[in-house]
């Protein structure tokens, strides 16, 4: 992809009145990208939140392959046993003697792929909902934002929690359900940017040229959404994670034999008297990965717009 | 005694890009009564070695050097013993009007509390006060206008009101950041000219800083030409715009429409731009825009002074001037 | 003039409300009747007339669209029928049994979240790059990355078996048993205003209107209190909107672990036992709760911000 392209100039931090002068020159040759990308990587939790997240994605991925136990073996001469090397149940069994390592790190695979596939279904939904409504403005767009707004003020989780139990648990329809119901703030910024963008300069060239407006969504438009929709995709994937972790602790997420780190804590808090580590484990892992995804977004947030870095 | 004097200012920032040097060594008194005109292009650092003095810096600021008013230095000063000073003793006016003003207070309690503070008013003697004052600055119907917001106001009306919350506690000292340039032509005079009969009005001190020579020749007394963060000139009035020393001053008054001269003289623009801040040029600043320039301007050129008051920084000799050979550090023995 | 302006706009927005309304309402009792089984597929097989009566008794025999309408004059007048599941209540009952209790408990989880969240935020925007903001900010992303169902487990574990200082559950309206469900609730909260305060402030401060209240020698506390205070607050107020339905959001999950009786709990129990009544009630008076709410920020921005002109058409 040639991001080097894109006719945008960078924007710059002026918390002095000289610097804006001066830096013009400097600036110049080197794009957008690659100067967010330097910023990124001077913002230090940002940076620590990405390592931390690919040993987590690691983990997760190879750890149930190498570890001697399966998900749903039931060691009966060790139950809710706590954590020790003896064992070899490094972070303890729970109550009928499942090894909680190898159950974090398979609900880590059902709860991540959660995240990234509900994010994926709302970011097609939003980016083409709110592409339309921005560059065809006028009528179509006053009726499309309408439409969100009154979405909006409906109660969502509600609406989840009912689709779950008028259509059963299964997990497809919790990517469906969520991804579904969280596209309304990428349309409001998609539409946003969309619109801003549309009467810009550029733009204005390629529908001098005729191009046709296909074409110039797919070709222009899209392309300089990208920031903007890559810092809210970073910032999405935590809250779809959330709300999965929600329905499932509610019992109404995945099921058995399925588990994700939602309902990994439910059982946890169930036995947390007798138990704890049943359910400081999956938290652990579970805050872990919020709190990296929510680093990692506001980092990529102030790397592509200076402006409230100060 | 001088009402305000600066010694030896400077004023750096420290950005990601490195450290900005905005101000250099910046000296002068200012007399009761006098007014001073600062003048030069924007990010000359005219603003900034005001902000500096009042405490009004960003963060990332820094300023070094003396500034006494009243023989105190501002810049040593605590906080509460700055704020004491400022509004009340020396006034500001600063260069937008549009977003000088809170949004969200009205007007009369953004002038009032300037008096309840300062001189221990209640409410409504600080109201009234405050009336009279909209009435100086020529606002119609002040008993009524003082009860909106500022984004009722025009941007002229705006600056008078700038200007009225300055003048509330009488202050020694005005200083007006450009307050006309953001404001529409004919407002501009109007401003301006407001400013300058206020001034005669009260025994204040005036300290007016500009971009446009032309404007201050009518009211100021003396005046700085300022360049790259520092004074390349100073002299009074007559003396800047009849004996201009400076390269660079003769290169503004250039750039400046005069009655008395010829309609057939071509006005003429300096050509370039001033140096980046971050990366001066060593010797005299001016030298990749001067006309004049000469081999030996790549060394810091000597400080002209002479007994009237005048100085200039060139290589080029002053009329009436001795040089002071430690240039790079104006004198201060009294 | 402006208080006219305020109305009309005030009565706009109140029209604007019906079409959300109407969509919610729609939406619930379609999904609702969509799902397989019904109230009455209970544990054993009812006899075809009691089961026909009772189908007629509840209206379930005529057309869906019927009901339908049925329905939505029924809630016109603020009616939302009996109960599938309880028998001997009426949903509009329930909720008045359950809806003090929650909205105690959001309402002054909200109040300590708007308090403490807007104190912590100026602090960390008046010390800012320091290790106190870093601290405070760090420490507040913490807040919005911890689900409050990992934080309520924890906090019971903590203060309530281990060192026993309070109740781990239930509900007698006693300060003892609110305390914990009311800050698991507000937690999130609390981080979220912190961290929007904050960075609001930080703009505030770097505004010309700030240069000048400090250039008029006013103290650095009235600055702040008098001059940048209430516009820096004012991203806070209109998220107070999305504040409350997230605060109603997260009351399921902290009445099911408190065992608290409030609306939340009787929601879940309604979803898994399909009472379509209870289920539509309360998704619909919590629909109205917010979209009501919402409209309170709104005018309460409105009405903070001098600079809003009502004239534009919504």
């Amino acid at each position: 992809m040639n991001i080097e392209a894109k006719p945008r100039s960078p924007e710059l931090s002026v918390e002095d009145p000289f610097a804006a002068a001066f830096a013009e020159e400097d600036v110049r040759g080197r794009s957008l990208w690659v100067d967010a990308w330097h910023r990124l990587l001077k913002n230090r939790a940002a940076v620590v939140s990405g390592v931390i997240m690919a040993i987590m994605l690691l983990m997760v991925v190879v750890g149930p392959m190498v570890l001697p136990w399966e998900g749903d073996f039931t060691d009966w001469d060790n139950t809710s046993s706590p954590p020790s090397l003896e064992t070899k149940h490094w972070f303890g069994t729970d109550a009928v003697g499942r090894d909680i390592l190898v159950r974090t790190l398979e609900g880590g695979r059902i709860s991540l792929l959660v995240g990234l596939v509900a994010t994926l279904v709302s970011l097609v939904i939003g980016v083409t909902y709110g592409a339309i409504a921005g560059y065809y403005g006028g009528m179509t767009d006053r009726v499309m934002m309408r439409v969100v707004d009154i979405v909006y003020a409906l109660p969502f989780m509600f609406f989840v929690i009912l689709l779950m139990v008028v259509f059963g648990r299964n997990i497809v329809l919790i990517f469906v359900a969520i991804g579904a119901v969280n596209w309304l703030d990428m349309a409001r910024i998609v539409r946003g940017q969309t619109l801003s963008l549309k009467n810009t300069e550029f733009i204005e060239a390629a529908r001098a040229c005729g191009v046709d407006h296909h074409s110039i969504i797919r070709r222009h438009i899209v392309p300089n959404l990208l920031g903007v929709v890559m810092v809210y995709v970073t910032l999405t994937i935590p809250q779809v994670i959330l709300v999965e972790s929600f329905l499932s602790f509610l019992g109404l997420g995945v099921q058995e034999p399925m588990s994700s780190w939602g309902a990994l804590v439910n059982d946890g808090a169930q036995d947390m008297e007798s138990a704890p580590w049943t359910l400081v484990f999956p938290a652990a892992f579970l805050t872990v990965t919020l709190y990296c995804f929510n680093y990692i977004g506001d980092g990529m947030r102030d790397a592509l717009d200076p402006k409230d870095h100060l | 005694m001088a009402l305000l004097e600066v010694k030896n200012l400077e004023v750096s920032f420290e950005t990601p890009d490195g450290v900005v040097q905005a101000v250099n060594g910046m000296s002068f008194t200012l007399d009761q009564g006098e007014t001073l005109a600062i003048v030069g292009e924007s990010g000359a650092g005219k603003s900034q070695m005001v902000l500096a003095f009042m405490g009004l810096l960003a963060e990332n600021g820094s300023v070094r050097g003396e500034a006494l008013f009243h023989g105190n230095d501002l810049l040593k000063m605590k906080p509460r013993g700055l704020n004491g000073i400022r509004g009340k003793q020396i006034a500001m006016i600063f260069q937008d009007p549009m977003t000088s003003l809170n949004p969200f207070l009205t007007i009369e309690k953004q002038m009032a509390e300037v008096v309840m503070h300062h001189q221990g008013l209640r409410r409504e003697e600080a109201k009234a006060h405050a009336v009279e004052m909209l009435r100086a600055v020529r606002i119609p119907d002040p008993e009524e206008r003082i009860k909106q917001y500022p984004h009722e106001y025009s941007g002229g009306m705006r600056q008078r009101v700038m200007i009225a919350i300055g003048l509330l506690c009488e202050p020694e000292l005005l200083i007006a950041d450009e307050p006309s340039t953001a404001l529409d032509v004919t407002v501009q005079a109007q401003i301006t000219e407001l400013v300058s009969e206020l001034r005669k009005q009260t025994r204040m001190s005036l300290m007016l800083i500009t971009h446009d020579l032309a404007a201050v020749a009518e009211v100021a007394d003396r005046i700085i030409v300022m360049y790259a963060g520092e004074a390349v000139e100073t002299g009074g009035v007559d003396d800047i715009f009849y004996r201009p020393q400076h390269p660079y001053t003769r290169g503004l008054l250039a750039s400046v429409p005069r009655l008395d001269r010829a309609s057939d003289d071509e006005l003429q623009a300096i050509p370039g731009n001033p140096p980046n801040l971050q990366e001066l040029p060593e010797g005299c600043r001016f030298r990749d825009r001067c006309t004049e320039a000469m081999e030996q301007c790549r060394k810091r050129p000597p400080l002209w002074v002479s007994d009237d008051g005048r100085s200039s920084r060139c290589f080029l000799p002053m009329e009436g001037g001795r040089t002071l050979q430690n240039a790079t550090e104006p004198e201060h023995d009294e | 003039m402006r208080q006219e302006g305020l109305l009309r706009h005030a009565a706009v927005r109140l029209l604007g409300l019906i079409p959300t309304l109407l969509v919610l309402i729609t939406i619930a009792f379609f999904l609702i009747r969509m799902a397989p089984g019904g109230p009455f597929d209970g544990e054993k097989v009812l006899p075809p007339e009691i089961r026909a009566n009772l189908d007629a008794n509840y209206h379930l025999d005529e057309p869906l669209l019927q009901q339908y309408f049925r329905y939505l004059g029924q809630i016109i007048t603020g009616d939302f029928g009996p109960s599938f599941q309880y028998k001997d209540w009426t949903v509009n009952e329930l909720i008045a049994q359950g809806f003090p209790v929650s909205a105690t408990v959001g309402g002054l989880a909200m109040l300590l979240a708007f308090v403490l969240g807007t104190l912590i935020g100026t602090v960390a925007a008046l010390r800012q790059n320091t290790a106190v903001d870093y601290s405070v900010m760090g420490v507040a992303m913490l807040g919005i990355s911890i689900p409050n169902f990992v934080v309520a487990p924890l906090l019971i574990l903590g203060l309530a078996v281990y060192a026993g200082w309070l109740p781990a559950g239930g509900w007698d309206w006693s300060w003892q048993r609110m305390i914990l469900p009311v800050i698991t609730l507000a937690l999130p909260a609390i981080a979220y205003i912190a961290r929007l305060t904050r960075g609001s402030m930080i703009e505030v401060l770097h505004s010309n209107y700030i240069r000048t209240a400090r250039a008029k020698g006013l103290p650095e506390s009235l600055v702040i209190r008098r001059h940048a205070f209430k516009p820096a607050i004012l991203p806070v107020i209109s998220y107070m909107g999305p504040a409350t339905a997230a605060l109603i959001t997260g009351s399921v999950v902290v009445e099911r672990i408190y065992s608290i009786p409030g609306l939340g709990s009787y929601f879940v129990q309604g979803a898994l036992n399909r009472d379509y009544t209870l289920v539509m009630g309360v998704v619909v008076f919590y629909g109205v709760v917010i979209v009501v709410l919402n409209f309170i920020v709104d005018l309460l921005y409105a009405w903070l911000n001098p600079r809003i002109r009502y004239s534009e058409a919504p």
